[in-house]
């Protein structure tokens, strides 16, 4: 019985998640539009497309994004693989006896 | 564990240089191609991963310690934060671009960006392989 | 009615179902996994132009050197950055979590949440 309730919730929630992108979205493919609700401002994407193989010096724009745009996010990320390899390690760390 | 038959050692054993230089050309044309840093990396792992499950624990171990994985994902890090402090030290920004930019479109060009994304490969390929190893329980010395 | 947000919100209610139905860890994590799959595919299908060419300056237009050109018809590239952080984070939580299965699958002998309940020895 209350499984039943939860799998009509879950389909509930898909529904309603499927109606509101279907509905409320900007329709796809259309970039650099950006009025929610009445509201328009620019992209940042268009702005970095237009600056960044001049400024940065890269031919790749989604490189330059990473690294130099967004370059405390990628470090942020590297400090997180390196927390999740050092709680791995610690997590198989054979003891040793003391005799 | 134990290795694999004799043909899936000697075809893991031609293919490994090929999977390496495939992994470190996607680390080195970072700024030019789709790829990086992280991408290449692990495509490194995967390679010396391979050897592994050929080859069985013990003739990795002969290649690649599970210390020196350790050593060299620290070592890609500190690459990591040098290369960043040196935007510090020429007196700009932290993480700023400092190195010369060279033209665009070859593979040295975009500055401090190469270095970045070698440190993070080194990085990301020895973070893998500890995980592999740690969770294969091969670490300096084991309970006698 | 675009094809990819459909799926990709379909993928994620996929991932609910099963993080919410199943009875073993390891199925719970492949569950998250879809989840976070749709996550990525509805981000990435936000920032499509139609007719866009990836944002990589190759090419013929490297030789003539044609930026306004190339700014004007590529997409997005802010979300395909954003979901490469993601993927990344993705995969050190994924390690994390199946390590502690290990865990819970040596001490209590069992991979159902419903039956670790108490903290034994």
């Amino acid at each position: 019985m209350r499984q039943a309730v939860a799998l009509i919730l879950v389909l509930a929630v898909g529904a309603l998640l499927v109606f509101t992108v279907n509905a409320y979205l900007l329709p796809f493919g259309t970039f650099p539009e950006r009025r929610i609700g009445g509201f328009e401002n620019e992209s940042v994407g268009k702005r970095i497309l237009e600056d960044a193989p001049i400024t940065t010096g890269s031919a790749s724009v989604v490189t330059s994004v990473v690294w130099d745009y967004r370059g405390y996010d990628t470090l942020g990320e590297a400090t997180i693989l390196f927390t999740a390899v050092c709680g791995v390690a610690m997590l198989f760390r054979v003891a040793r006896r003391r005799a | 564990m134990a290795g694999m038959t004799v043909i899936v050692r000697t075809i893991s054993r031609l293919l490994f240089p090929f999977l390496f230089l495939f992994g470190a050309y996607i680390v080195v044309h970072g700024q030019l191609t789709p790829g990086g840093g992280f991408q290449g990396g692990v495509v490194l792992a995967a390679a010396v991963i391979l050897l592994l499950l050929a080859y069985g624990i013990e003739g990795a171990q002969a290649k690649v310690n599970a210390l020196q994985a350790e050593l060299a994902e620290s070592l890609g890090g500190l690459i990591l934060v040098w290369m960043g402090l040196m935007g510090t030290i020429v007196g700009i920004a932290f993480f700023q671009n400092v190195l010369p930019f060279g033209s665009l479109g070859h593979v040295l060009s975009a500055g401090s960006l190469p270095v970045f994304n070698f440190g993070v490969g080194i990085k990301v390929a020895a973070g893998l392989l500890t995980i592999f190893y740690a969770i294969l329980r091969i670490q300096g010395e084991e309970e006698k | 009615m675009s094809l990819n947000y459909i799926i990709a919100m379909l993928l994620f209610t996929l991932g609910i179902y099963c993080l919410l139905f199943k009875r073993n860890i390891v199925k719970m994590v492949i569950g998250l996994q879809v989840l976070t799959n749709g996550l990525h595919l509805f981000l990435i299908s936000l920032g499509y132009r139609e007719g866009g060419i990836a944002p990589i300056l190759a090419g013929e237009m490297l030789g003539r050197g044609a930026t306004a050109e190339f700014a004007a018809a590529a997409v997005d590239p802010v979300p395909q950055a954003l979901v490469l952080t993601s993927i990344v984070i993705n995969v050190c939580t994924m390690a994390l979590a199946l390590s502690l299965a290990i865990y819970i699958y040596r001490h209590y002998g069992t991979l159902n949440p419903f039956q670790i309940r108490r903290l034994r020895g």
